[in-house]
């Protein structure tokens, strides 16, 4: 065998080696998680208030408040990140504009999430006053997911044959009429699967809301966007360094993670589904 | 009627565009407004060249050095960890992999992007952190060495997933008249492709350092949490991110302490702005 048949057994295997550490990682921290977490998940830890200094009981209102923060704050980033869309694919002028625009946004995804919190603490707790809310803490996660339902609208819009923009134009449709009935219902899947991917991601953030809209521990559940809320994420960083029982607080940590995991997994799964759909039905 | 509905729409787009600026001049601001008064108090000096982070001492001092170094500490830990491992996983899906293999790998990389840094922070703190103190004999799990592990993997997707971008650019046709002279996968691999994706995986690299060192929750959970510069990999730090996310819990609204950590977030959005600046321009060259 000579030196470079060798360096390519080497070579490849390594690469391959790459792969399947990450494999095996990727199934040992799911085992990890789920046989830990595993144990503590019942009917009650779902239904359930935490009790006696969360070291017993459910995360109810941890689970309500999470579905609450991610859901407001998509239906606040949404219309913004589609209509930013828009402004880029089909209106695009003047072109300095665009340029800004483009920037703005790439630099905003790469902001780090706790300068986010930091931002929602001054603007939306302080100077709005509008207190450690569900209402500020679903406005800084509507702008930290801004970027990326921006992303993926545009793609979405962009990937629309211009001959149907074309064809709306010619049978004397204003601009309006055909973004708004043409181009935007035939993107509206994709767009809402960069929706979806987004849900996964904010439900999962943690530094945002800290400052801006999680409690530690709460005996209701929030009635108004003015109340502070228990969040999932959240729940697992106070439950891991607050209190004075890790004993019993560690498996409740790893129980709300994998509920938190698995509400993170059935969202992109259903964004895949659709997207597959998509694809099979495309018909141009 | 039809005309002022026109104008309404032009209207809403233009805000909707405009919205993101104002949001990033808004981040700018509220940082550089509160965290602008501490140097009434903390010179520019001590805070970019002391390493003393004696926040609530009575003789308080704000030398942000040893924060800094904490940070680029599981930063380029993570580096060294997720750079060789994503850029094998990038050119293993793409050169090597067949369609079959291809379809269990990408999923697993998008399922591992997809966990939430809390969880991980969690699973470095309640298990690998006891792990390494039972398995290699150090006396506390929570330090560098576990912090960059921990990070690491979760930048694997972002490294891979970049890597693999830039490499899908390089046409077939370089490949093909590489394996024409006779050269083997490997050879192909690391002097031809690699080389013409260069800037692709380059950037890939500039990204995840982007990321790692903006990243709160694992290093609050894993780091150690303590303001030195390290000496060695299994000491504990304190990165940036862990002062501004603690200690924001703990100051009282308006103190020097306060703006001191918007200090310290003023300095993270540089880095972390500057990092971006690196990926637009490698990014942009790509596309050229």
């Amino acid at each position: 065998m000579n030196k470079r048949k060798l360096q390519e057994i080497v070579g490849v295997n390594f690469l391959r080696l790459g792969v399947i550490f990450t494999a095996f990682f990727l199934i040992s921290f799911l085992y990890i998680i789920f046989s830990k977490g595993g144990s503590v998940l019942s009917w009650t830890f779902f239904t359930d208030f935490p009790r006696e200094g969360m070291t017993t009981g459910g995360i109810y209102p941890a689970i309500v408040g999470t579905l609450y923060l991610t859901i407001l704050s998509i239906l606040i980033a949404l219309p913004l990140g589609v209509f930013t869309a828009i402004y880029m694919v089909h209106l695009a002028k003047p072109y300095w504009l665009m340029r800004i625009v483009r920037i703005a946004v790439n630099t905003l995804a790469g902001v780090p999430s706790i300068i986010y919190g930091l931002f929602g603490l001054t603007l939306f707790v302080r100077i709005m006053q509008l207190e450690v809310s569900l209402i500020s803490g679903a406005l800084t996660l509507a702008i930290l997911a801004l970027p990326v339902i921006i992303n993926a609208s545009e793609e979405a819009i962009r990937s629309v044959p211009r001959s149907f923009r074309e064809g709306s134009l010619a049978l004397g449709a204003t601009e309006r009429q055909t973004i708004m009935r043409v181009i935007v219902p035939t993107a509206l899947p994709n767009i809402l699967t960069g929706a979806i991917i987004s849900i996964g991601r904010v439900a999962g953030e943690t530094a945002p809301i800290m400052f801006t809209a999680a409690t530690f521990y709460s005996r209701m559940l929030p009635t108004s966007i003015n109340h502070e809320v228990m969040a999932l994420p959240y729940h697992i960083y106070a439950l891991m360094t607050e209190g004075s029982k890790p004993d019993q607080q560690v498996p409740i940590a790893y129980g709300t993670a994998v509920v938190l995991l698995l509400l993170v997994m059935f969202v992109s799964a259903t964004a895949i589904i659709i997207r597959y759909k998509i694809r099979k039905s495309r018909k141009w | 009627m039809k005309v002022f509905k026109e104008i309404l729409f032009k209207a809403v787009t233009y805000f909707a565009a405009i919205f993101s600026i104002l949001a990033l001049f808004g981040i700018i601001l509220t940082l550089f407004m509160e965290g602008i008064p501490m140097f009434q108090e903390v010179s520019l000096r001590e805070f970019l060249f002391s390493s003393a982070w004696y926040p609530t001492n009575e003789h308080q001092s704000f030398g942000a050095l040893a924060l800094f170094f904490g940070s680029l500490a599981v930063t380029i830990g993570a580096l060294v960890i997720a750079v060789p491992i994503g850029l094998g996983t990038a050119v293993y899906i793409s050169e090597i992999a067949g369609s079959r293999t291809k379809e269990i790998i990408k999923p697993m990389i998008e399922l591992l992007a997809g966990i939430p840094s809390v969880v991980y922070g969690l699973f470095g703190m309640a298990f690998l952190a006891p792990f390494l103190i039972r398995n290699i004999g150090i006396d506390s799990g929570l330090n560098i060495f576990t912090a960059s592990i921990v990070l690491g993997i979760m930048i694997i997707p972002i490294i891979s997933s970049m890597s693999e971008d830039a490499l899908s650019t390089v046409p077939r046709a370089l490949r093909e008249a590489s394996y024409g002279l006779g050269a083997t996968r490997w050879e192909t691999i690391t002097r031809v492709v690699i080389p013409s994706a260069k800037t692709g995986i380059i950037g890939s690299f500039v990204l995840g350092f982007g990321r790692a060192i903006g990243e709160t929750m694992v290093v609050i959970m894993v780091a150690g949490g303590a303001a030195q510069i390290p000496s060695s990999v299994f000491d504990p730090v304190r990165p940036l991110t862990t002062s501004i996310a603690v200690e924001m819990a703990e100051t009282v609204l308006g103190s020097i302490h306060f703006h001191s950590l918007f200090a310290l977030a003023i300095m993270l959005f540089i880095i972390t702005f500057i990092t971006n600046l690196f990926t637009e321009l490698f990014l942009f060259k790509k596309v050229k």
